[in-house]
């Protein structure tokens, strides 16, 4: 059932349904895909050029039946500069790493937009990724393909920052008109968190039969 | 003289003044209705902006926001055991299926897998909460259109297996109970045999609904034909669960993809309606509560022994990586898309709840019904406000 | 009676009727509000209802009462103050008015119109106004969406009542309501006279029209879109509280309790039982304590009837408002109509 435990499984790991799918999807997209990743038994990540991104899902769902529309996001590759909040706001902020690695599928910019699709005939979906110039952030607007992608670009471009040309009304949803910032972008701090660190970060709770008793230090009831 | 003639001549001119507001009054143009925030039909705080004329909706255009409480920002600072608490409350009326498909996908980053005591277990509370959650949609539908009876009905039902997962979990609406690797604890004495007595119950309060309201051509007549949605407008908005079901689209995440969950080793029925109105988005969730029923039943027939937690380290650190699962809830297709930087917590969680995709066909919909329309669409539609808010 | 009424000066008798009327109009809202809405609803609902204030409840509703009288009597700021305060008190006058027709004994009733039916068809209709008023006034969206409905509901179930009525008035002859009820139990079935001549039975389809308009014209449900509480939360009550919604409250259940009365005299034979048990002939026989025993019979009838009616709203949902219209024009009103028509028929036959 799960991949993972079947015995079948040889050591590197096949995904025949989703290499043949790949293959589908470069022939059908061409060069407008960038890069690809199988993620085994669970996923396909496909990364699209920026300028293809609407015309790749156009002809996704056109050509190979992917007329689900999952969800549309945006991920903030950059590492968050305030840690997760766990330290005293007081005291001196430790230097942290600020290099940008992005996900699977690769990528060049801080920010990525990504959405999911799914075919439902066959059930098998598929993860696409695409660079957001981080000059411009501006991707285009899936609506014209999915009218269901509304809703998604409008909050990722208030959480983000990232517009969406071609979106027919890109207000906020949840956000007050005037809000500045973006707030599920990194560099936005939680501020309740720099106000007091969070004291649970530390408090781990002993696993029922868990093995690790000696490390069990103190906390355990 | 002059006097009095200015006099006629101002009440003139306020008497047409007052001709022309009068004129602009009586011309039908209008008028803005705001259902909600705080508004019983709205289940908590959304609200719908509507331009009405007459009682005829020219657009309406749903507000939401009211109860953000920014999760996918909090899923950042805390560690991934820790993320359950918050995605419990996102549905909170089926908790214990929110946090399946993180638990699930944090497995699935971990390459771990849950004992199959535990993937049973899981399974039949996953179900229980599907059936507390749906019987009280069912109830509710009754007090949308007028009927305030079932509501009762289901809140007394509900309670039965609400005191069945509080049994096993120690919670009843936040049960808090799954964790990376299995489960809590063991299923307590005595639970097996209750659980079997109160889906009896629960089929019997499905026949009961389907009684006082299914059966009633008051119910049908304010139902049929009202807020279709037909089948490529609701995949194209990523409608999910019993909504799309009853659009005619057979697709039912716990049949149609492999998880560690127990749902494919019992037999049960995936029910569909061709005709995607609002009667249909009922009837298909009257259907797979009873269906859950039965599920709980066979899982409780075929429960293996066995421990209910596999061994996982002390202190849990998610290997680098992406994993996307969904599950099927209550409400339709949740899912998490979890980045993980091998960290203490998440890097990154896209929580897809089903509520806002489901809720975000409703402009579309809403156009051209009646007033008395839009509670029957939107109680069809079925979404819980933390649902879309997240 | 007539002697104890006879020795008392003008304007004592019109008290005495102004306290019969009081009795008559609150006594029935306030046993239907606890026996129906409180502990009826609640039965049926599998949960106790009010189990604390007296024996079983009994007492809650002086509570409820207690508690309003003390709640704030909010005006809106935007309100037309003036017909936003009168509308409840119109609201309860076309109770009341409508109370003062209805027969309780062979001697005990109000005023004794020879037009008495048509007089209640026409005071019942005043409600309306009082509906519309308060939908109106209080500057609120829901309540005039309220208010309008309440408007076009009880005109287009007007009309089906009249025509049910229209059936009896053919068969008892007489337009008086007390004359209605003597027909009925003076009257025989083909000769066999134990049971007088209840209208229920020849005017079934009759009785069962108007069941279904007093059911609209009291916005209960199926018919209470003027409410709705799940769509517009209360519609013209919306608005209100305290004192002038308890007059709303009172006048819902006191018309309800009226309607039923009015439902018993000409259906259910009112306050007489078949005169052939006691060998009475006609009105002049009946003996004197009827006087007392007629209104505990009306009484029960009343409530049988509003068990009906408030059985049929906790157990349906409601209509939308043109479904509600198309079923009162093409259905309710073509089937009076048919009704009326036999009735004339068969009434010229025998």
């Amino acid at each position: 059932m799960n991949p993972l435990s079947s015995p079948a499984e040889a050591t590197p790991r096949q995904d025949q349904m989703r290499e043949q799918l790949l293959s589908d999807v470069t022939a059908c997209l061409g060069d407008a895909l960038v890069e690809s990743h199988i993620n085994v038994g669970n996923d396909l990540c496909v990364r699209i050029a920026t300028d293809a991104w609407a015309t790749s899902a156009a002809a996704l769902k056109a050509s190979l039946g992917f007329d689900y529309f999952c969800f549309l996001s945006a991920i903030d590759w950059m590492p968050s500069p305030f840690g997760k909040g766990e330290e005293d706001p007081t005291a001196e902020r430790e230097e942290r790493s600020t290099e940008i690695k992005q996900g699977l599928a690769g990528g060049e910019t801080r920010m990525q937009v990504f959405a999911r699709l799914v075919n439902h005939r066959t059930h098998v979906g598929i993860t696409m990724k695409t660079d957001v110039p981080d000059a411009a952030p501006e991707v285009p607007s899936w609506v014209s393909v999915f009218a269901g992608a509304n809703w998604h670009e409008r909050e990722t471009h208030e959480m983000f920052g990232i517009s969406f040309s071609g979106h027919p009304d890109l207000r906020n949803m949840y956000l007050p008109t005037d809000f500045e910032g973006h707030p599920l972008r990194k560099d936005f701090p939680l501020l309740s968190r720099m106000v007091k660190p969070w004291p649970g970060i530390v408090d781990v709770e002993p696993l029922p039969g868990g093995g690790d008793e000696d490390e069990a230090e103190g906390s355990a009831p | 003289m002059t006097m009095i003639s200015d006099r006629q001549q101002l009440a003139y001119i306020a008497s047409q003044a007052a001709d022309a507001r009068v004129n602009v009054e009586l011309e039908t143009e209008g008028m803005t209705l705001n259902i909600g925030p705080q508004h019983p039909a709205t289940h908590g705080t959304l609200r719908i902006i509507a331009r009405l004329d007459g009682e005829q909706v020219l657009w309406a255009e749903p507000s939401c926001g009211y109860m953000h409480r920014g999760y996918e920002k909090l899923t950042e600072v805390r560690t991934f055991p820790q993320v359950t608490a918050l995605v419990n409350r996102i549905d909170w009326l089926g908790s214990f299926a929110n946090e399946v498909p993180f638990i699930l996908a944090a497995e699935q980053l971990m390459e771990i897998e849950a004992p199959p005591r535990a993937q049973h277990i899981r399974t039949i509370l996953f179900e229980l909460s599907r059936i507390a959650n749906v019987s009280l949609f069912l109830g509710d539908l009754g007090v949308q259109l007028g009927a305030i009876t079932p509501v009762f009905f289901a809140f007394r039902d509900r309670e039965y297996v609400l005191n069945l997962i509080e049994g096993a979990t120690g919670g009843r609406f936040h049960p808090n109970f799954d964790r990376i690797g299995g489960l809590k604890d063991d299923l307590p004495a005595g639970w097996i045999d209750e659980t079997r007595a109160v889906m009896k119950k629960m089929r019997k309060f499905c026949d009961e609904i389907e009684n006082l309201l299914f059966g009633n051509e008051i119910f049908e007549s304010r139902t049929r034909g009202i807020g279709v949605i037909p089948r490529d407008v609701a995949l194209q908005y990523g409608m999910s669960g019993a909504n799309l079901r009853a659009s005619g689209v057979d697709w039912d995440l716990r049949r149609d993809q492999s998880l560690p969950m127990a749902w494919d080793k019992v037999d049960w029925k995936v029910w569909t309606h061709n005709d995607g109105d609002s009667y249909a988005r009922c009837w298909v969730r009257l259907q797979e509560t009873r269906e859950s029923t039965y599920i709980v039943e066979r899982l409780l027939d075929t429960l293996p022994s066995g421990p209910v937690m596999t061994k996982v380290p002390r202190i849990i650190k998610v290997p680098e990586g992406e994993a996307w699962i969904s599950t099927e809830n209550p409400l339709g297709e949740m899912g998490y898309y979890v980045v993980s930087k091998g960290d203490l917590g998440p890097f990154r969680v896209k929580i897809r709840s089903a509520s806002f995709n489901n809720i975000s066909i409703v402009p579309w919909l809403l156009k051209g019904v009646y007033v008395p329309d839009i509670i029957t669409i939107l109680a069809s539609l079925y979404f819980i406000l933390g649902d879309i808010d997240r | 009676m007539y002697a104890l009424l006879s020795s008392i000066p003008y304007w004592g008798e019109t008290l005495l009727r102004l306290l019969g009327g009081a009795v008559a109009v609150l006594l029935p809202a306030g046993t239907i509000v606890y026996l129906f809405l409180f502990k009826m609803m609640s039965f049926m609902q599998s949960r106790l209802g009010p189990m604390e204030a007296g024996p079983y409840g009994s007492m809650q509703l002086f509570a409820e009462v207690g508690k309003w009288l003390q709640k704030e009597d909010l005006l809106p700021e935007r309100a037309d103050s003036f017909v936003f305060k009168i509308a409840p008190l119109i609201v309860l006058a076309s109770t009341f008015l409508l109370v003062a027709v209805v027969p309780f004994g062979p001697d005990a009733w109000f005023t004794n119109f020879e037009t008495g039916v048509f007089y209640a068809l026409a005071v019942s209709s005043i409600s309306v106004l009082g509906i519309l008023m308060a939908g109106w006034s209080s500057a609120n969206k829901y309540s005039l969406l309220g208010g309008l409905r309440a408007a076009g509901q009880l005109i287009a179930y007007e009309l089906p009542m009249i025509l049910a009525v229209v059936g009896v008035v053919i068969q008892a002859g007489s337009m008086n309501l007390q004359n209605i009820v003597v027909a009925q139990n003076a009257g025989s079935i083909f000769g066999f006279d134990g049971l007088g001549n209840p209208y229920l039975l020849t005017q079934f389809v009759g009785f069962v029209i108007f069941m279904i308009a007093v059911q609209a014209e009291l916005t209960q449900t199926p018919f209470d879109m003027p409410i709705a509480e799940s769509e517009l939360v209360s519609g013209y009550m919306t608005e209100y509280s305290g004192f002038r919604f308890l007059m709303f409250f009172i006048g819902e259940f006191a018309t309800a309790g009226v309607f039923a009365f009015i439902a018993s005299v000409l259906f259910l034979g009112g306050w007489g039982v078949p005169f052939s048990w006691f060998g009475w002939t006609g009105i002049d026989d009946v003996d004197n304590w009827m006087n007392i025993g007629g209104p505990l019979i009306m009484l029960t009838k009343m409530l049988g009837l509003v068990f009906i009616i408030m059985w049929v709203r906790f157990s349906y949902p409601r209509f939308r408002e043109d479904q509600l219209q198309r079923f009162a024009w093409k259905f309710l009103i073509p089937v009076s109509l048919v009704n009326i028509m036999a009735t004339s028929v068969l009434k010229v036959a025998f």
